[in-house]
Order: structure tokens, then C-alpha cells, then sequence
């Protein structure tokens, strides 16, 4: 009889304000260590926390977004432990009263089958610093910028049965998140980590011993530590063993994962509410407001893009996940003209492009706009699909927009058919034995042999001529 | 609950504390007088009262999200044990 693995997620998702949750300290990657840790941040004596508006905000929106229960007095925590990122000795978190209560994501599977994983709820907590391991001859190196940063940790229910389930789920979140603008998406700052539960067991039996493997950072990363944790217990399972409950630490480069700590060394964090803090108020006028500024959500986009663009629901899919894609896409749309081609054009030579030199599509040397007009040039017909390419390059080098680049590299495609067919004349006065080859053929050989004069044409052309006009002009002068 | 001595080892231990075993039979003794005391408090009826996070009847006021705090990277570092390229220097923590 096979395994059943059962999978729960944590994420942690970082929100994108400007300040800390409980200083006004600025919240930045990549500046200089501690530059960014105010008196509150360092844990000093004396010095009291006060709440950020807007992480309040951002983790009420994320309630909403995903039909959640709003806990209109959520209480902070004091989660105590040692560690020297940690300068208050306590994280400040929430544990009984969350913000966020329970709520549903719904996931579509590659199957095209739909998926519901129920949130167990969401609550803000701070970020710990940074521990430097490397670099500091035989020390650990603090850098407490982080140190403060607002986090909304989302737990699910233990509702997905495979890694593929768990990846889909987590690629939704991502999509909501960024979609509603509580948080950057940037996977490899860190901006979303994942933390996932498995178990395993018989079907019709209780729940099995789970391992935690924590702070997974890439959806791929998350896959194959799941495949490989279900492995383990597998093998531990029918060797007769049994599964330890511990927190397992993967290495995306090596592909292994090990036991972080021992079961004798649980921690115990004490929880108490934090009485520095007063439980945060969330009135019915705030809910009003925050329902009326919530953006458009990833299902919703969806729906649009199928309706209003007449994408197939696999196009749809890719392009409205991502709030930075689908409004490339859209954009492109706009200035092109041809919703189809910019769909074509953003999952095609684009993606490729940005995966090849590892871009966000934030990040891309092509606007939306440039994109949008090579698609313009494309429908009426200055240029070829193949030569579209080449300005495609050009823009991407840089080099300027796509009018600018078809004018200075004089890419126009021919259009005066009276040169084409000169063209085409002298080609088939030079190429006597392929003409008379040709003649002497059945249609079928006919359409595979005409291949030869249209290369010919393209050569002489340099790639200008509109492969329609040429197809037509060959076909009419050879078939004679 | 008892509490005894391995108890308040254990406690100490997650406060990082060091108690001698001297202090640590007066301590069981007090924690479990506390203990009793709490015992008590548990009899109360408290099924028509609402669980209380506070003991103030207000709520947090919320700030604005402003930069407010400025840079006191060179303050903060004079004053640690130890310092090197912008960090705080701890002994050497292995995961």
C-alpha cells in the first residue's frame, strides 16, 4: 500500500513599508550593517515600541484578500528565546488573538483540477537580525538592519499531498501578496520564506510524526525539499523506524537536508502578552476603507484576461499570477494593439530573455511600451516575425525603440511589389536547374521545394521581403 | 504542578540564569507558594468575563510609517564588547 504525505506551509512574508513595525527606522536591503537599527530596534533598556499604521494595514488587507475573519483587537506576544540576532531576548509576535483568522486559498493545479487550502491565520511578528558566519575569524558577526522588519507569518492547514500541491499554493500566495502591494515578491532578498511540514502515512490512519524544514527560499528549492523529505521518511518507515519530530535545515546547492535541533533542546518560549503593547483596534470604518481600496485579485485578473483579451485559460493563468507580468502584458497590449501577440511576445522571446540573464521582468531593458509598438510594426506590416526578433535584440541592447532601430537599420519590409518582383525574376533567371526541378515535381514536392527561392529571396533581401507577398509572387511566377 | 529542583534548573536554564543549589530549594519553595496562589485564582468564575490582554481599556495608538530614527551605527557599536566592519562581534554561534 502506498504513502499518504501530508504537507502544511508557514511563510513568512515580508511587507514592503518604509519604516520598521516598532521603530521609525528605514526599512532598505543592501545598506551598510546597522545603519539601519534605531535604540528600539537594539533592544535598549528604557525604550518602548510603537506600532506601524501601515503594517497593521497591509496584514488587514491580506485578511480580506483571502476571506479571512479580522480580528478586531489582535494582541502582540513576547516569544522569548536567546540568540544574538534577537537583542530583545523576545520576539514580538502574536500567538491567541492574531489579525488574521482563518481563511481559503484557492489553488489551480496543473491538471486543471481546483485545489482549496484553508489558512489557519495570519499574524504580524518583527524579523530577527542577521547572524555573519563567515569573515569574522572565529566570531559571529550582528547586523540588526533587519532587526524589526514586519512580518505577516501565514500558516495553512495541512491541506496539500504533494510537492506540486505545496509549490502551486506557494506561487498563489506570491500572486496575492503582490497583487494587493503588501509585499515585493523578491524571492531571492527574501521578501517571501517558506517553512513546510510533512508527514507521512497509511491512508485511513492518524496523522504521522512531521519534521519541519525551515526557510526555504525559492519555490524550486521548496519542491525538492519536500520530494526529498518524503523520500527520507519513506526509507526511515520501512526499515522499520521510526520518524523524529525536528527541524531540518535543506541546502539548495548540495541537495541534502539535517536535523538542526535535538529533541532535548526544544525551546520553550514562554509566550506572554507583550505589556508594552496595547491589543491593536481594527474599527468597522477601517474594514470600509480597506475593502474599498483592495486592488484587483489574482482570480479576478484572471477572469478579465479571458474575457477581455480572449486568452486561452492557460495564457491567462501565466500572465495574471504576477502582478509585475500582468501588467507588462497589459501595457503592451495597450500601445500594440493585439492582445494575442503581446501574450505571445511576453511568455515568449521576453521570459526567455529575462531567465537567460536572470532579470525580474521589473528589470527588463524592453518596456512594455517598446514591446507594445514592435508589436504595432509587426500587425501592419513594416516588419516580418523574423526581423521583429532582431529589433527585439536591438531594443534589448539598448539601442532605442523599435521605430528608431527599423529606421536606422533600415528593416522596413519591402512593400513595393515591383521590386520583390525583380527580385524574384532575376532569381529565377539565375537558378535554371532548380526552376526546371520545380516544374517537373508534384504539389506536394512542390511546397517543400519552393523553400529554396524563398531563402534565395530572403538572402537577397537581407530578410525585408513580407514572406506572404514573396510566397505568392514565387508561387505565381514558377507555377506558370 | 510541583515544582522542584529539576523544575527551576530547567527555568534558570531558558533565563540563563546561574542558581546554586542553596537558592534553588528556597526558590521551588517560593515558586510553588505562587503556583498556589495562582491555584486559587483559577477557582474564580470568569465564564461571563472576556480574556484580557491589557489591563487598560484603551487601544495602541498607531504611528505613521515615516522614517524617523536616524543612523547611530557609531554610537551603538562604541558601547559593545566588541565591533569589526559595522558588525556587533558575538562568540562564534553554530547553527
Amino acid at each position: 500500500m502506498s504513502w499518504e504525505v501530508v504537507i502544511g506551509l508557514e511563510i513568512h512574508v515580508q511587507l514592503n513599508t518604509t519604516s520598521k513595525l516598532f521603530s521609525g527606522s528605514k526599512l532598505s536591503t543592501g545598506a551598510e550593517p546597522n545603519t539601519q537599527a534605531s535604540l528600539v530596534d537594539l533592544g535598549m533598556p528604557g525604550t518602548l515600541p510603537v506600532v506601524n499604521k501601515e503594517a497593521v494595514r497591509k496584514a488587514a488587507l491580506f485578511g480580506l484578500a483571502i476571506n479571512a475573519d479580522i480580528c478586531r483587537h489582535s494582541v502582540f506576544e513576547r516569544k522569548n528565546y536567546f540568540y544574538p540576532d534577537l537583542p530583545k531576548g523576545y520576539q514580538t509576535t502574536q500567538l491567541d488573538k492574531p489579525i488574521v483568522g482563518a481563511g481559503v486559498v484557492e489553488v489551480q493545479l496543473e491538471s486543471g483540477e481546483k485545489k482549496v487550502v484553508r489558512i489557519h491565520h495570519a499574524h504580524l511578528e518583527e524579523d530577527a537580525g542577521k547572524s555573519l558566519h563567515e569573515d569574522f575569524h572565529g566570531m559571529t558577526g550582528i547586523d540588526l538592519n533587519r532587526a524589526g522588519t514586519p512580518l505577516i507569518e501565514v500558516v495553512t492547514e495541512p491541506d496539500m499531498s504533494n510537492a506540486e500541491e505545496a509549490v502551486a499554493f506557494a506561487k498563489k500566495l506570491h500572486a496575492i501578496v503582490t497583487s494587493i502591494g503588501i509585499c515585493d515578491g523578491d524571492m531571492s532578498q527574501g521578501n517571501m520564506r517558506f517553512d513546510v511540514n510533512v508527514s507521512i502515512r497509511k491512508p485511513g490512519e492518524p496523522l504521522g510524526t512531521r519534521t519541519e524544514t525551515k526557510n526555504l527560499n525559492s519555490f524550486r528549492f521548496m519542491e525538492r525539499a519536500i520530494k526529498l523529505e518524503v523520500e527520507r521518511q519513506i526509507d526511515v518507515l520501512e526499515d522499520g523506524g521510526e520518524i523524529v519530530q525536528e527541524t531540518r535545515l535543506y541546502n539548495g546547492d548540495t541537495h541534502t537536508a539535517r536535523s538542526m535541533r535535538s529533541k532535548e533542546d526544544a525551546n520553550d518560549y514562554r509566550y506572554f502578552p507583550c505589556p508594552d503593547l496595547l491589543p491593536v483596534e481594527i474599527t468597522d470604518a477601517d474594514l470600509d476603507a480597506l475593502k474599498a481600496a483592495m486592488p484587483e485579485l489574482p482570480d479576478a485578473r484572471k477572469a478579465r484576461f479571458i474575457a477581455d483579451y480572449q486568452l486561452s485559460e492557460y495564457d491567462a493563468d501565466l500572465l495574471s499570477g504576477d502582478l509585475a507580468t500582468a501588467a507588462f502584458f497589459e501595457g503592451a497590449t495597450k500601445a500594440g494593439g493585439d492582445a494575442k501577440l503581446a501574450a505571445n511576445w511576453v511568455m515568449g522571446e521576453l521570459a526567455a530573455k529575462l531567465n537567460a540573464e536572470e532579470k525580474a521582468i521589473g528589470e527588463s531593458p524592453v518596456s512594455a511600451e517598446q514591446l507594445g509598438q514592435l508589436i504595432a510594426r509587426l500587425k501592419d506590416g513594416t516588419i516580418s516575425s523574423k526581423i521583429a526578433k532582431q529589433v527585439f535584440e536591438a531594443c534589448w541592447a539598448g539601442e532605442g525603440d523599435p521605430d528608431v532601430v527599423i529606421e536606422a537599420k533600415g528593416l522596413k519590409q519591402m512593400s513595393d511589389s515591383g521590386e520583390l518582383e525583380k527580385i524574384v525574376d532575376d532569381i529565377i533567371a539565375n537558378n535554371a536547374p532548380q526552376v526546371e526541378d520545380y516544374r517537373n515535381s508534384d504539389d506536394d514536392k512542390r511546397k517543400k521545394k519552393i523553400g529554396f527561392f524563398v531563402g534565395q529571396a530572403m538572402k537577397a533581401t537581407q530578410g525585408k521581403a513580407n514572406p506572404q507577398q514573396l510566397n505568392q509572387l514565387l508561387k505565381q511566377k514558377l507555377d506558370q | 504542578m510541583a515544582i522542584d529542583s529539576k523544575v527551576v534548573a530547567q527555568v534558570a536554564h531558558l533565563a540563563r540564569l546561574k542558581v546554586d543549589q542553596a537558592d534553588s530549594d528556597a526558590l521551588s519553595s517560593r515558586l510553588n507558594d505562587i503556583l498556589a496562589m495562582v491555584d486559587q485564582l483559577q477557582q474564580a468564575d470568569v465564564a461571563d468575563v472576556a480574556p484580557m490582554a491589557h489591563p487598560l481599556d484603551v487601544t495602541q495608538p498607531l504611528r505613521d510609517d515615516e522614517v524617523s530614527e536616524p543612523n547611530i551605527r557609531d554610537k551603538a557599536l562604541e558601547i559593545a564588547p566588541a565591533a569589526e566592519d559595522g558588525c556587533f562581534l558575538v562568540p562564534r554561534v553554530i547553527e
